[in-house]
């Protein structure tokens, strides 16, 4: 089954103002990274998704339903989280949530039951019953997500959800993200602007650029292994690269990192050897992938 | 997780199968959580101080006015001069809690949440202004459901006094239907254009408040037609007229009432069109905040 697909979808505003162009991109059920700098057209797409806007051409298609021509049909099997403060001061996170899901069509009972099973999931206990105006930032994410979860959509949207949150808590949402994914069968589109982000928790990354498609693909197509070792040691680094370049391990350095060509096994016993004769601390030393920014980069337009 | 071996397993995350409501139950829940809204119900103590004072004075205004009527056996006010009378109670009470409604949404950034559900966008505004129709009829209707009671329990003709005062009351609860919509539809409106709700109480009572100088030099205007279509100016005075001419004696007592000539139908379809360019205009208005 397709999760979402366009073709050849074109958004402009006004005529004048161009947010979309050509975009044709098809992808699976999973977690999907939907990727851009700021203005590169996410927001636009997303609202298309959810039939707030019309395209000005070509079509798109919601798990198999048209989002233009049936939206309440697509809004019911999807859940939205907004990028900016969306939540009202003065109601419990139990309140606002219970009342959502009864906008999207849950029984009163239902939806009080969802309400505090979703906030539940999402990591809001006790604190649920307390009014939104009090909690911190990464509280407040978390109610947008639950309030998106209440009603069991089989499609989450979610906009720049780690927006504003400290390292740990970017951690802490993108886990949950990932958990969503994988344990409760529900798709997710995340979209971000921090490649490095969504890259760790997605399994098919969307890049998009000025309105066009960058590149679409699984991620495991992207981070295949390459035949590129990395070492790393404490202190040394320069020792180490002059040791390894005498025994004809031609060394690139890269920052800290020393890169080397794997040739075979052999490879790793020399560089061990050399790091043990030379009495140094090893760091890591690893088969390097690819790094998915690097794919990104090496496709994209020269653009000022 | 089907293993028997006693040990309280986390069941994790449970997908919904149960029904789910159509479009109708949800604009319920909708509309009665803006009635809700509007009364302070379920929210923070210091939201329900303004509506219930305002709702504890017309309703001791009511019971005044019956306890003098049962004592001294002389209407003072009729059902709709009661209307009339708390106008500008109305007024302010709208100013307060169309801004409740929609105001607070706008500011607080929540209508993404309503816009992604399955909600069509005509049907948040026209819940919103039904509520609070519904608050501002209740407000106007049950004091004079009050002062009903009062005078059915002290009739001295039995059964046909109960009757005539219901023949009475039923017209006065139309005239506070009439209220309602016209003020419901224009202070919503007006709310629905800021996101702060000190400027939309301030909008809503300047509306009411501007208008009323208006009627004030339109009716010393040198022409009678002028003169007798000056209260159309103003929403207040426009109810008023349409009352002066579809109630006649039930409003005015036989005290004259407002000069507008024969002109009744035409400041009731002015009434109508007023709401329904009201109404309109909400719709469009959401139509664009939905877009964003």
């Amino acid at each position: 089954m397709t999760l979402l697909a366009t073709e050849s979808l074109t958004k402009t505003y006004g005529g004048r103002v161009t947010a979309l162009t050509d975009l044709t991109v098809s992808v699976e059920p999973g977690i999907i990274g939907l990727v851009g700098a700021n203005g590169a057209g996410k927001s636009t797409l997303i609202k298309i998704l959810l039939g707030l806007l019309p395209p000005t051409s070509g079509r798109v298609q919601v798990l198999g339903l048209d989002p233009t021509t049936d939206p309440a049909a697509v809004r019911a099997r999807v859940g939205y989280m907004p990028e900016h403060d969306a939540l009202p001061p003065d109601l419990s996170a139990a309140e606002l949530v219970t009342h959502l899901g009864r906008i999207s069509g849950l029984p009163r009972t239902v939806a009080r039951e969802r309400a505090s099973e979703a906030l539940r999931h999402v990591g809001l206990h006790e604190e649920r019953h307390r009014a939104v105006g009090g909690y911190s930032t990464g509280m407040k994410q978390r109610v947008k997500l639950a309030q998106a979860l209440v009603h069991d959509p089989d499609l989450l949207l979610l906009d720049e959800p780690t927006n504003g949150l400290d390292p740990a808590g970017r951690d802490a949402m993108l886990a949950l993200i990932h958990r969503i994914g994988t344990e409760f069968g529900i798709s997710v589109v995340v979209c971000s602007h921090l490649l490095g982000e969504v890259e760790r928790i997605c399994d098919t990354l969307v890049a998009i650029d000025g309105g066009r498609l960058l590149r679409a693909d699984r991620v495991s197509a992207m981070t295949t292994a390459t035949d590129v070792l990395a070492v790393e040691v404490s202190e040394g680094t320069d020792e180490l690269a002059a040791r390894l370049a005498a025994l004809d391990l031609p060394v690139t350095r890269d920052g800290r990192l020393l890169l080397l060509q794997l040739a075979d096994d052999a490879t790793y016993d020399q560089i061990l050897g050399a790091v043990a004769e030379l009495d140094l601390p090893l760091h890591r030393l690893d088969q390097r992938r690819h790094r998915v920014a690097e794919l990104f980069a090496a496709r994209e337009p020269s653009h000022v | 997780m089907s293993d028997a071996t006693g040990v309280i397993h986390d069941i994790g995350y449970q997908r919904y199968t149960g029904p789910r409501l159509g479009r109708r139950q949800v604009f319920g829940a909708l509309y009665l959580h803006g009635v809700r809204t509007v009364f302070g119900l379920g929210r923070s103590a210091k939201a329900k101080i303004f509506p219930w004072l305002v709702v504890s004075v017309v309703t001791v205004v009511a019971a005044g006015v019956t306890a003098v009527r049962s004592q001294i056996g002389e209407v003072v006010m009729t059902y709709a001069q009661f209307a009339d009378a708390m106008s500008w109670l109305v007024i302010f009470f709208a100013a307060v809690a169309a801004p409740e409604l929609v105001s607070r949404d706008l500011r607080s950034g929540v209508l993404p949440l309503y816009f992604s559900r399955p909600l069509p966008r005509g049907d948040y505004a026209l819940s919103k202004l039904l509520a609070l129709v519904t608050a501002l009829w209740l407000l106007l209707g049950g004091p004079q459901l009050v002062m009903f009671l009062g005078a059915a329990f002290t009739t001295n003709r039995g059964v046909r006094g109960v009757w005539d005062e219901l023949l009475d009351l039923l017209p006065g609860l139309l005239y506070a239907g009439l209220w309602a919509v016209v003020f419901a539809s224009i202070a919503l409106l007006v709310a629905s254009l800021t996101g702060k709700r000190a400027f939309a109480a301030g909008g809503i009572v300047a509306v009411f408040l501007m208008t009323t100088p208006v009627v004030g030099v339109l009716s010393i205007l040198p022409s009678r037609t002028i003169n007798e279509l000056a209260f159309v100016a103003s929403p207040p005075t426009l109810v008023g007229g349409v009352g002066n001419w579809a109630l006649g004696d039930r409003l005015t007592q036989g005290r004259g009432g407002m000069p507008i000539g024969d002109f009744g139908p035409v400041y009731a379809a002015v009434a109508v069109l007023l709401v329904a360019a009201c109404v309109s205009l909400l719709l469009l208005r959401y139509r664009k905040v939905a877009a964003r």
